[in-house]
């Protein structure tokens, strides 16, 4: 099955390659799976990851930059110095494994509950807000003129899109109106800089081990706009996991972030993270509304999903404590 | 009226029977997967002893902010429509109080043990 598609894909491309084992899928809906597996190689194993979107799953969601565009910026990232796994092979039709790409594994832990609270990382949970500054730093300066096509997309226009989606759910919250108002309010227009931005860069999408970040993943909410959102979303209080004295990611503070950032060179607009950080609140509160929605009517009938479409009222206490907190 | 154990007793004793009987014989995905079900009987058994009372204050909230009458679905509509054209916002009393409210309400169903929630409610709820 997959395996022999591996084994004869990895044939071709990394010389002295005898085939695969240990084939085994880490995550999947219908339209992308990721499989991890180990190249054999008779100087040893060499560990891979698969990220891949099945035969007949081709297109990608509207807001997605595509797996061929992940695996470029990846790559960019790698050759950068951006903590990320090498990408070692884009699929081809040959392949006969859909559409996607072969990354090198990166050994560490992803979960962010174990990341806050296990042994094993109390050296390197101190440093890593100061840390992510600094990847996000190299991350934002990666040349405009390299990167794959990708969507553009700034403040205004998000707001928008954020109004639509919200309003297409049906769903009175008079908690996210405030928050709509006070978005148009603030909206601090078109940045001074367009850059890169990641899109979904939080604590859950970087692989850390006892040194710090090894790798920066899930690309595929990449687009160009303002660098500051990548800041805002990293302190998302949902992204927290209830160390919510620690704004970046449960790590440490916002000061340690920006430092990390002005060191590697690049400026803070401090009223912009903040914005996008209103932002991002809302817009994890309405992803799960939209998976309430996809519950209900679409293919994924899970209890997971369910519950999901309950963490909305998460994001309305955030965006009480962000937008009208109450005196302590 | 039907008759009893009421679905509150119901729902808690098949919660109770998953969580000390089946969980021990249990692993791997399937663990995560019972510990999701487990969370959703919990919220229902908090969601069918609180709501009545939750939204009955919430509905007089309301009727006091909005000077008109309805159902508490009705009246959100119309507070989050009044919200979206400006004509009522954090200036305007009782709002911010109201928001709190209800969502203090909200997470106590919810996500009792959210830690934004604990906070707010060491504040005096």
């Amino acid at each position: 099955m997959i395996e022999a598609a591996l084994s004869r894909s990895v044939a071709r491309w990394y010389p002295g390659a005898t085939g695969v084992t240990g084939a085994a899928k880490l995550s999947g809906g219908a339209s992308q799976e990721t499989w991890r597996f180990d190249i054999v190689h008779p100087d040893g194993v060499i560990g891979a990851i698969l990220r891949r979107s099945p035969k007949g799953y081709g297109a990608a969601p509207t807001r997605a930059a595509g797996l061929g565009a992940e695996a470029q910026l990846m790559q960019l990232a790698f050759e950068a110095g951006v903590p990320s796994p090498r990408v070692m092979h884009v699929l081809t039709a040959e392949d006969e494994l859909g559409t996607g790409f072969i990354m090198q594994r990166v050994e560490g832990e992803t979960i962010a509950r174990k990341i806050l609270r296990d042994k094993e990382y109390a050296a390197a949970r101190p440093l890593l807000a100061r840390q992510i500054g600094g990847i996000l730093a190299g991350l934002h300066r990666l040349p405009l003129d390299r990167l794959p096509e990708l969507r553009s997309r700034g403040a205004t226009q998000e707001i928008s899109e954020f109004e639509r989606d919200y309003r297409s759910l049906n769903w009175p919250k008079p908690v996210f109106e405030l928050a709509l108002r006070w978005l148009r309010d603030h909206d601090p227009g078109p940045s001074v800089e367009t850059t890169l931005v990641h899109g979904d860069f939080r604590n859950g999408n970087l692989i850390i081990g006892p040194d710090g970040v090894r790798a920066v993943l899930d690309w595929e909410l990449a687009h160009l706009g303002d660098p500051m959102e990548d800041l805002g979303w990293v302190c998302v209080n949902s992204w927290r996991f209830g160390e919510i004295d620690k704004p970046v990611g449960g790590f440490g503070s916002r000061e340690e972030l920006f430092a990390g950032y002005e060191a590697a060179g690049r400026k803070v607009d401090a009223a912009r993270v903040k914005f996008w950080e209103v932002m991002g609140t809302l817009r994890w509160g309405i992803m799960c509304g939209g998976m309430m929605q996809r519950f209900r009517e679409g293919p994924d009938h899970s209890m997971e999903r369910a519950m999901i479409g309950r963490r909305a009222s998460e994001t309305e206490i955030d965006l009480l404590r962000l937008l009208a907190p109450r005196g302590s | 009226m039907q008759d009893e154990p009421t679905p509150v007793e119901l729902t808690k004793s098949v919660a109770d029977f998953l969580r000390n009987d089946i969980t021990p014989l249990i692993s791997g995905h399937h663990a995560f997967k019972l510990r999701v079900a487990i969370n959703i009987l919990d919220l229902v058994t908090r969601q069918l002893t609180q709501e009545a009372g939750s939204d009955a204050k919430e509905v007089e909230r309301l009727r006091a902010l909005l000077g008109v009458d309805g159902s508490v679905t009705e009246l959100n509509r119309v507070l989050a429509d009044r919200i979206s054209k400006g004509e009522v916002d954090l200036a305007t009393p009782g709002l911010a109080e109201h928001l709190w409210a209800t969502t203090m309400d909200k997470l106590a169903v919810d996500q009792p043990n959210y830690a934004s929630y604990k906070r707010e409610l060491s504040r005096g709820g």
